[in-house]
């Protein structure tokens, strides 16, 4: 008897399909994604709005630079921001930015760049701060990363990122492995070379993409939006 | 089945005599990581706990549907759903903890103290039982974590939960906020429980 069952589990049939053999998983795998997408439904405004937050927190030392950004805080003045989107058209596909304009007492003081990329563990976000000229990179701050912990995480630490700070915007930015002396060198955080390569990609990318838009564009929002469109 | 520990047994256990982190071991790579202040850790073994909650009700709910070669894949994908929500919740109302947390929240997904107790209780017993040894570990996992994250927040900063606690001339060893302060804690601490265990065991002997 025995035998014969196992001849007929072994014969094929229904019940040796692999199909049959998961439906506990597939079911569970539906489950989950279904509750997954009501939490991110409710949830993702949420954190879209704390990114948000965190971001117009971080313009103005990403553009007049820390020293600047506590005097002004200290004396309770405040720059003003103006959001805008913009659309890169790619030979490959459509690029979407979100940049902040900083304007103070009406001149243009600087803008903030919204990008993101892949990164060696998962999308990192970075803010880019440049100059109104986009002659140099005024600020660097890494919005959401999951890097490796230890290592590809530093690319967070303030020491790391000052690299960044007053770099020539006009060139490619260079990953270096070891001792970046001159500008446009980028010294590469030791055993996250994935990390560092890909944030300095990002910001290559964003500049090279939006250095036109953004520079030959009239800086008002209204006929920015219009020539961009 | 009959020997197996029953929901009382189970939530003692978890606590202090099969502690996760001071005597089964487990979970190290957070313990390690995240106690640097005891807001952190206190927000992990949250996370954990509640992870730990909903996998081991949820696995024993389904136990006797599980096939044995499928079933670390059910764990992990139970697991993999409550650390994505626990991981979204953080982010959406404990922003900045939540950042401090990084990566820490979703390598829950892989922390095998909850894998563990999946495999150990909930994919045998019944979902009561299962709950009881899920808040059993997780008060356990709290206590580990807090008790090596006020250590090293007194000695490293200064404070607890952020708040200075010692007198302004202390010099703050700064090492015990770095990775090596929580090795050496962490060292001390478990010899002191296993001090204590087989000291306990001793006198049983005797």
């Amino acid at each position: 008897m025995r035998v014969d069952d196992e001849k007929n589990k072994s014969a094929g049939g229904l019940k040796s399909s692999n199909l049959v053999q998961a439906w506990l998983v597939l079911v569970l795998a539906v489950g989950f994604g279904v509750c997954l997408a009501g939490v991110q439904l409710v949830l993702g405004p949420v954190i879209e709005g704390n990114k948000l937050n965190e971001t117009l927190e971080q313009v103005p030392e990403l553009v007049l630079g820390k020293f600047l950004a506590a005097k002004m805080a200290s004396e309770e003045q405040t720059l003003e921001i103006v959001p805008r989107q913009l659309t890169v058209k790619k030979p490959d596909r459509v690029k979407f930015y979100s940049v902040y304009e900083a304007r103070y007492q009406g001149t243009l003081k600087g803008w903030v760049v919204k990008t993101r990329g892949q990164g060696y563990a998962d999308t990192i976000e970075l803010l880019l701060g440049l100059s109104p000229d986009f002659r140099s990179i005024t600020g660097l701050f890494v919005l959401d990363q999951k890097e490796t912990p230890g290592l590809g995480n530093k690319i967070i630490t303030e020491a790391w990122r000052s690299q960044f700070v007053d770099a020539p915007a006009d060139r490619t930015l260079v990953v270096i492995k070891s001792g970046a002396s001159r500008p446009g060198e980028i010294d590469a955080v030791t055993g996250a070379t994935i990390s560092s390569n890909s944030v300095t990609a990002m910001v290559n990318t964003a500049i090279g993409d939006l250095r036109n838009p953004l520079t030959t564009a009239p800086s008002s929002p209204v006929k920015g939006g219009k020539r961009n469109g | 089945m009959a020997d197996l520990p029953t929901a009382t047994e189970r939530f003692i256990n978890g606590i202090l005599p099969e502690n996760p982190v001071y005597r089964q071991l487990l979970g190290l790579c957070p313990t390690l990581a995240v106690t640097n202040s005891l807001n952190a850790a206190v927000t992990m073994a949250g996370a954990v706990g509640f992870v730990l909650l909903c996998a081991n009700v949820i696995t024993s709910l389904i136990r006797n549907l599980l096939k044995p070669h499928l079933r670390i894949v059910v764990f992990t994908l139970t697991i993999a759903t409550f650390v994505t929500i626990a991981d979204r919740f953080l982010a959406a109302y404990l922003y900045q903890m939540s950042k401090t947390l990084g990566p820490y929240i979703p390598l829950i997904i892989v922390n095998c103290i909850i894998i563990c107790r999946c495999e150990v209780c909930a994919s045998k017993q019944s979902p009561f039982v299962a709950a009881t040894d899920a808040v059993g570990q997780s008060l356990g996992f709290g206590l580990a974590l807090s008790s090596i994250a006020a250590i090293r927040e007194i000695l490293g900063s200064g404070s607890l939960f952020g708040m200075r606690v010692m007198p302004a001339a202390w010099p703050d060893w700064i090492i015990m906020v770095l990775p090596p302060g929580a090795f050496l804690t962490f060292g001390l601490l478990l010899g002191v429980v296993n001090w204590m265990a087989a000291r306990k065991g001793g006198k049983k002997i005797a």
